[in-house]
């Protein structure tokens, strides 16, 4: 889906950008690209799951904030006197560290957990949910579901988790420090390094044959199941990565943002997360970036503008995007270059791969 | 093979199987048996179970009673990708391709042997699977149309890779159902020569109730009707059968 002529080597003139960027950009909108780029992670994972295996989730905020809480509570440990209590725990009279936050102190684990976590906890949710063949908008309400149970819990164990504030407050990460402009470069850096690796990992995986049976089960998982395939697993493992993806996103973020709260994990952030890539084209990994992009950056300078207008803005573009654009920006760049090229008398349909057959 | 001495048991034994739909019997004890590489064609009227007769041996449908074995060893109610791992598989009623896979890669999917996830990070198929799916491509007459989306092929075709699906999987037994829904006179001549050409590597149970269609493909014939075994001979048999007569024709009288 992503070998479209435009796109095929586009990506050089893309990483070309993102590479001159920090040259070109003030420290601030260096700081939000950077957040962006974040979040552009978490939604290659959301065309794995969604626009490769057809599964709509709606909870996608919870990974990325489990990422966030991970590499957050490591910051918020790493920031204190040895022995010393989070501000918002002393303030709630916890006399000791509980014992779930006692491995964060340590940068290793923190950072491990930030892939073990999710991926254990989305692992077996996925096996327990597709084993029962739970499909469809089924199983798009019970992510949304998980959503709001992951936000009210962090909400409601204010003395433990922050509550409503989150976790914020950190100063440094190894040695980097956080919210200065070298950490805010370096940091750039980082996110963009690892979204290139998350890119091309996903395309690679995509271009697999684990890549052809997980698009094959979504046209028709009854088929591929009287084939002899056991699809469970194969989705499994699909929505296991794109969990994996939103927790690193969301570890990113936090980073740059400087704090996690619940704000980015409950059902309405979930939701944005899913107009992004609804907007940029859910079958093409360059079309999700792009919607991250051009939605985010719109966000902000709404926002700014308008700070009451953004959701119902978010509404509209989103059921225009379902009603007139169903593959995004990016299906719609295909549709004209197949016009074009039909126009040019060049048009040879065998071997495309493109948006168009999901245009009935 | 004659009848008095089987050398090896049979490759598929149906047992008095029972389907019990809320207190609807779908299948009423029926049995059939079918040998290695053999053609058996499965007919009767509208609602006479036959569909149901294939979800059950496929493990789509959970039988109340009775016994399926497959080379000796009881199938019945297992999950349906075991069943399809010991060498059986079935073509729906309307076509099950994979839309947005071109025809080759279809086929690929249904040629994989190891089917487990792990085994798919790699790029390419393996070398014995691309052949035989170029083989199956001539086999099926697809081969110019290997390229296409399976979306864009017509009607026709698209039965014809669904039965190139089945035949990819080197199932030995191979259940197709109505395979010529929808086809022309043409077409469908042309799927009972497809057919023919399966047999002896594969055993074929078609269900159909086109009887040109059943004529051309000659084969033994078992007749189904209200979930029970009617009867079971060669065409003309059960052409000139009164019985058999009455439940297709009977039904206009009442």
């Amino acid at each position: 889906m992503t070998d479209h002529p435009i796109f095929k080597h586009g990506w050089i003139v893309v990483l070309a950008v993102g590479i001159c960027a920090p040259a070109l950009l003030s420290s601030y909108d260096l700081n939000l690209l950077g957040r962006f780029l974040a979040m552009a992670i978490l939604a290659i994972g959301i065309v794995l799951i969604w626009g490769e295996a057809g599964i709509l989730t709606l909870g996608q905020g919870v990974f990325f904030g489990m990422g966030g809480y991970c590499i957050a509570m490591y910051l918020k440990l790493s920031s204190l006197e040895a022995g010393a209590l989070p501000d918002f725990m002393e303030w709630s009279g916890v006399s000791a560290l509980p014992w779930w936050w006692v491995p964060f102190a340590n940068p290793v684990l923190a950072l491990l957990a930030i892939i073990v976590v999710p991926a254990v906890f989305s692992g077996v949710f996925a096996w327990l949910v597709f084993r029962r063949r739970i499909v469809g908008v089924y199983f798009a309400l019970i992510t949304q579901a998980v959503a709001l149970t992951f936000a009210t819990l962090l909400t409601s164990q204010q003395n433990t988790t922050g509550g409503y504030n989150g976790l914020t407050g950190f100063q440094t990460i190894f040695g980097l420090e956080l919210g200065t402009t070298d950490g805010n470069r370096t940091l750039y850096w980082v996110t963009l390094a690892i979204l290139a690796l998350v890119f091309a990992a996903t395309r690679w995986l995509i271009g697999s044959r684990y890549g052809t049976v997980l698009r094959a089960t979504r046209d028709g998982e009854n088929r591929v199941r009287f084939l002899g395939y056991n699809t469970t697993p194969y989705k499994v493992v699909a929505f296991a990565l794109s969990a994996v993806f939103a927790a690193i996103g969301g570890a990113l973020f936090t980073l740059h943002a400087g704090v996690v709260s619940p704000a980015f994990v409950g059902v309405v952030p979930s939701i944005e997360m899913i107009v992004w890539v609804a907007v940029g084209g859910r079958h093409s990994l360059w079309g999700a970036i792009s919607g991250v992009l051009i939605v985010n950056f719109a966000k902000d300078m709404i926002s700014s503008a308008l700070p009451e207008a953004w959701l119902y803005v978010l509404g509209l573009v989103f059921i225009l995007v379902v009603m007139f654009l169903p593959n995004g920006l990016a299906g719609l760049v295909d549709d004209l270059w197949q016009k074009y090229r039909t126009r040019d008398g060049s048009n040879d349909m065998a071997g495309s791969t493109g948006a168009l057959e999901e245009s009935k | 093979m004659t009848a008095d001495a089987h050398p090896a048991p049979y490759l598929l034994k149906v047992d008095g199987i029972t389907v019990d739909f809320d207190g609807f019997k779908a299948i009423d004890n029926f049995s059939m048996t079918l040998d290695r590489g053999q053609l058996r064609v499965l007919i009767g009227p509208n609602g006479a179970g036959k569909s149901t007769l294939c979800d059950t041996i496929i493990g789509r449908v959970q039988s109340a009673a009775g016994r399926v074995s497959f080379n000796d060893e009881d199938i019945t109610n297992l999950p349906e990708y075991e069943i399809v791992r010991r060498g059986i598989c079935r073509k729906f009623q309307t076509p099950g391709v994979l839309p947005s896979l071109s025809v080759r890669d279809n086929l690929a999917v249904a040629a994989q042997k190891d089917r487990r996830w792990w085994r798919g990070f790699g790029r390419g198929v393996r070398k014995a699977e691309a052949v035989r799916v170029d083989e199956i491509l001539e086999q099926v007459g697809l081969a110019a149309r290997a390229t296409t989306l399976a979306a864009d092929l017509a009607h026709g075709e698209k039965q014809w890779l669904e039965i190139g699906m089945v035949v990819a999987t080197e199932a030995e037994l191979l259940l197709l159902d109505e395979p010529t829904a929808g086809m022309g006179p043409n077409e469908t001549s042309k799927t009972a020569k497809l057919i023919h050409s399966l047999l002896g590597k594969h055993a074929v149970l078609v269900i159909d109730h086109d009887m040109s269609f059943v004529e051309e493909l000659g084969a033994k014939v078992t007749v189904m009707h209200q979930g029970k075994f009617l009867k079971q001979g060669s065409v003309a048999q059960v052409r000139a059968d009164p019985e058999v007569a009455a439940v297709y024709l009977g039904r206009a009288k009442e």
